[in-house]
């Protein structure tokens, strides 16, 4: 009895410091953009400032790098990871946070887009021409957008949960080939994967060489940022438009929304292949980041993380989902004398912040208010019941 | 192809707008509709009543294109309906309220109604990413027939409000203003007036009206019989999924099979 | 013309072996089958895909390995023991993977899963969590056993038994046999349903929950527990589960921490494959699921074994979402 009792008076507890910290943020939007233009313009622009800044970024006494710890890995290259990672995100943010598609096998997309930089771009690969870079990711886009159509045609009209284990299905297809298929070479993998185009400016250190190598992940990890922005802008375009105002019905209420007019598996097989695209786009950027893929770096597993970090974030909100995603990525290397616990402080973490705050850690207002409203209508269900 | 050039032919009144032929649909042992037959014409206020489960609903079921009948056929201005998505259908002309108000609780009573705008739109994704002059042109259509709508039902001003957060009245108008948006020929009102005062039902009365006036042909389902009798050129009675009468206000309230099953005596002592 | 040549060349290879495909298949198919009925039932009841319910069985499988560990019976052990002994195993096996099995179910619902409930949160967020437990235990199997292979004792002597030989019909299939073990296994799996069945339409809890799958508000009013009901039906599918760890551990010489995710999602196909919410689907489905990978693989070779099983479900969905035998979500058979 004591012990749930502690138990019952700790949940509590989290739960007040949790409603305190969700009516700060409640408090520091509206603080935000009470704020004159002006000034926020300068305040973003000293973020993003900050953000390109941020692989050469020490500040004594907070050791946040990667590398000031034992054995840790070089910052940018971390950084690049978790960008590409980030652009992964916000490219499964639009199948299940705006479209509310259940995509358990995004990695799939991921894939293609990396083997596809690796096919048409890599000396070892068996398509005998061979494609610079700025050719091989559209490319890479593209095919995983129709994979995307492909994948989508026949399973978008299913219910929900028979389209997760489909996808988790279309995921592990995926893996299998590339593990057993010949031009995937396996494991090993295909390498001499060709880099973006560029050299060093003048007045840099490593003036005249090559911009994009192995050897330095920092100018993949500025171009993934820029590519974040981009997309960021793209989707935001999408979100206030009929497309975004189509999503969100057929999110609501698919039946209603159809009966409205609204083209309901056309606009779903729409977020497909745009979440496919984003995703085919940063396999691409991982591809050439590492000089190399092999079939080790599909793992059902990173697919499922993908899919908790955007729900964990707040889906439907983009900085949530890029809060995620940080967090799901970035904390496991810091921390590194935790690295064999990882994956279980992760699955715990999971339980824990989705059970306390089903709508994530930040989630869009949107989001927030449907998830108020179910909880109201339980707790009137159960007076009444 | 064939089929629906034969069906064009076979409508010969040009004043019918939409007619229901022969419709029977079954759920499992359920007949809820039972060979039921009848049309809409161009312009008239008809609506449809019967005691609960009639069969009411489940008929604009099947007209919106959400069932599929078990046998006839739903013909729109000359088309077959049967069989088309509900989307398409929408597209066609028939738009819809629904009996439960479902409208999207998240969006803001403006976005309701675009969507409900968004219908005749042709803005996808390469048009909102590029911003195509198409997109700002029918961004701007919409909402400026969003607002015109708002007015219409009078709901001004209350455009920015979330849907959930508006009164249950509110909430009804709003749901007629978005099925106004996709510029129905024909709009289906389910039970409009379900939990309405009075004087609500007053103006509900005068909006149905006024939405006749704006060239829309109106089928309401509804029971308060005297917004029924106040406001419809003709009356179908349902009972049991079977169409039991059909003609004009005063036939229908002299009618014995209908006061029957209204007042549920048995047809023969009646 | 080669690629004709090819599969040509394929299909008289998967013709010749597909006696023993056929059993292999059975016999994995039956332990999807039972892995399956966790999946069905739950998703009856919730309409919730419990994604953790492959450590459910996990944790069986290593729960009864360790007791058997215990008493000696470790994968080192020189000999069978004798018929008593292993019967005693077999049952002592089972009694122990249903405890671990079941109770893990419980707590996972328990933990993962009520409060969810009580906040009424999109089956979205139930999915999330699921995924937590079933990493979070999977992690805390492999911390305990460091990341090893698990080797399980041989407890049954498998008596090889060839019953007839195709080709005295005149048919050119390679002749095959089956073992006293995998006829069990497949016996087991038939069993498991028949008893599963007989609960749910003959006794009061039985009633109890196909009350709750079939309408739960309705079930509410007439006064039946729901989270009892929602309790008893994760048991239930621990149960199964437990049965199916233990079968797995006669069959295979070797368990791993991590190799529950795989099976959970083919005991999963198997469950939709078969018509998900549907018992005799499960089982349908675990054995036509069993089968078609084990001739897959005859036919693609064994690396394709598991594209095939997927490929499946992806047609079969296509063309009937409903799965082979319809799924009756609310329906009569839980
Ligand atoms: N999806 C369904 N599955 C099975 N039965 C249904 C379904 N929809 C409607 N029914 C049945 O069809 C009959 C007609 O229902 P319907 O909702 O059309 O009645 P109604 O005339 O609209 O009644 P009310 O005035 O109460 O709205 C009822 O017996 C109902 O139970
Ligand atoms: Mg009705």
């Amino acid at each position: 009895m004591t012990l749930t009792d502690k138990l019952r008076t700790a949940g509590q507890k989290i739960r007040t410091a949790d409603e305190k910290r969700a009516s700060f943020i409640q408090g520091a939007r509206g603080r935000w953009h009470d704020l004159p233009k002006a000034w926020r313009i300068a305040a973003a622009l000293a973020g993003v400032v900050v953000l390109f800044a941020l692989p050469n970024l020490y500040i004594p006494g907070i050791p946040f790098r990667t590398d000031e710890v034992d054995g840790g890995n070089s910052f940018g290259f971390v950084l690049s990871t978790i960008a590409i990672y980030v652009l992964v995100a916000i490219g499964l943010n639009v199948v299940i946070g705006m479209a509310g598609l259940l995509d358990l096998g995004y990695i799939g997309f991921y894939a293609v887009g990396a083997y596809s930089v690796a096919l048409f771009g890599s000396p070892q690969s068996i398509v005998a021409t061979k494609f610079p870079w700025l050719i091989c990711v559209p490319i890479a886009i593209a095919l995983a957008m129709v994979s995307g159509v492909i994948l989508g045609t026949p399973t978008l009209r299913l219910r929900g949960d028979y389209l997760a284990i489909v996808t988790l299905g279309f995921g592990e297809i995926v893996r299998l080939i590339a593990v057993n298929a010949e031009f995937t070479n396996g494991t090993s993998g295909l390498g001499g994967m060709p880099t973006p185009p560029g050299t060093w400016p003048a007045g840099t250190e490593l003036e005249g060489t090559k911009l994009f190598s192995v050897n330095d992940s920092r100018p993949f990890y500025w171009l993934t940022l820029v590519l974040i922005f981009a997309v960021i802008f793209g989707v935001k375009q999408l979100e206030r438009s009929r497309v975004g105002r189509s999503w969100l019905a057929l999110r609501e209420d698919e039946d209603a929304a159809s009966l409205m007019g609204v083209a309901t598996f056309q606009f779903k097989l729409w977020a497909f292949a745009i979440g496919a695209g984003i995703g085919g786009l940063s396999g691409a950027m991982f591809a050439s980041r590492n000089g190399h893929f092999g079939s080790n770096s599909i793992t059902l597993l990173l697919s499922i993380m993908f899919v908790a970090a955007v729900v964990l974030g707040g889906q439907g909100n983009i900085l949530g989902v890029t809060v995620g995603t940080v967090l799901a990525f970035y904390l496991p290397e810091r921390f590194r004398s935790f690295a064999d616990k990882r994956d279980l402080i992760f699955g715990l973490a999971l339980i824990l912040i989705m059970v306390l705050r089903p709508q994530g850690l930040l989630p869009s207002r949107r989001r927030a208010r449907e998830l108020a409203d179910r909880r109201q209508e339980a707790k009137e269900a159960t007076i009444v019941g | 192809m064939a089929e629906s050039i034969a069906d064009e032919e076979t409508v010969a009144d040009p004043s019918t707008l939409l007619s229901v032929d022969n419709v029977t649909l079954r759920f499992g042992g359920v007949v809820a509709l039972d060979q039921v037959e009848f049309e809409v014409r161009q312009g008239e206020i008809l609506a449809l009543i019967g005691p609960n489960g009639a069969g009411k609903t489940t008929c604009f079921n099947v007209m919106t294109g959400l069932y599929k009948p078990t046998e006839g056929k739903v013909r729109f201005d000359g088309k077959v309906l049967t069989g088309r998505k509900p989307h398409l259908i929408t597209r066609m002309g028939i738009a819809r309220t629904f009996q439960n108000i479902r409208l999207f609780p998240e969006m803001t009573a403006m976005e309701n109604i675009q969507v409900g705008a968004d219908a005749h739109h042709k803005t996808s994704v390469v048009g909102a990413l590029l911003h195509l002059p198409r997109h700002v042109r029918e961004e701007k259509d919409g909402r400026r027939l969003a607002a015109e709508l708002l007015e219409f039902v009078g709901l001004e001003g209350r455009g920015g409000e979330l849907a959930r957060n508006l009164p249950y009245g509110d909430q009804r108008r709003l749901e007629i203003a978005r099925a106004l948006a996709t510029r129905p020929k024909l709009l289906c009102l389910d039970e409009p007036a379900a939990g309405f005062n009075p004087a609500e039902k007053e103006r509900l009365q005068q909006l149905i009206r006024d939405i006749r006036e704006r060239g829309h042909t109106v089928l309401l389902i509804e029971h308060d019989m005297r917004l029924v009798m106040g406001v419809a050129d003709r009356i179908v009675v349902l009972e049991f999924g079977q169409k039991i009468a059909d003609g004009a206000p005063a036939e229908i309230r002299e009618d014995p099979r209908v006061i029957a099953a209204y007042l549920g005596v048995p047809e023969d002592a009646a | 013309m080669d690629f004709f040549q090819g599969m040509a060349d394929n299909f008289s290879n998967l013709w010749t072996i597909i006696g023993d495909l056929t059993v292999t298949g059975l016999t994995q198919g039956a332990i999807y089958a039972l892995i399956a009925l966790g999946y069905t039932l739950v998703y009856g009841v919730l309409q919730l895909i419990n994604f953790a319910h492959s450590e459910v069985f996990l944790v069986g499988a290593f729960g009864s390995v360790m007791v058997w560990g215990w008493l000696g019976y470790s994968s080192g052990a020189a000999a069978v023991p004798p018929l008593l002994v292993v019967i005693g195993m077999l049952l002592l096996g089972a009694v122990t993977a249903s405890i671990f099995s079941g109770g893990t179910a419980l707590i996972i619902e328990r933990v993962a899963y009520r409060p969810l409930r009580r906040k009424n949160a999109p089956r979205l967020i139930f999915l999330i969590t699921a995924i937590g437990a079933s990493v979070a235990i999977s992690e805390i199997v492999g911390l305990l056993v460091d990341r090893k292979v698990v080797s399980t004792p041989a407890l049954v002597h498998q008596k090889f038994q060839v019953w007839f030989d195709p080709s005295d019909i005149g048919l050119n299939i390679n002749s095959f046999g089956i073992t006293n073990l995998q006829i069990g296994i497949v016996l087991c799996a038939i069993g498991m349903w028949l008893a599963l069945d007989l609960f749910l339409n003959r006794t009061k809890f039985g009633l109890g929950i196909r009350s709750v799958a079939q309408d739960e508000d309705t079930a509410a009013l007439m006064g039946v527990n729901k989270d009892r009901v929602i309790m008893l039906t994760f048991l239930l599918g621990g149960l199964a589960a437990g049965v199916a760890a233990v079968l797995y551990n006669l069959k295979f010489p070797q368990i791993t921490f991590d190799m529950g995710f795989l099976l959970g999602i083919k005991a999963f196909t198997a469950a939709v494959l078969g018509g998900i919410g549907n018992l005799r689907g499960a089982l349908v489905g675990g054995l036509v699921l069993g089968l078609v990978e084990n001739w897959g693989a005859g036919f693609f070779g064994n690396d394709w074994m598991n594209v095939t099983a997927f490929v499946v479900l992806v047609v079969v969905l296509m063309f009937r979402p409903t799965g082979i035998l319809g799924d009756s979500l609310g329906k009569a058979r839980a």
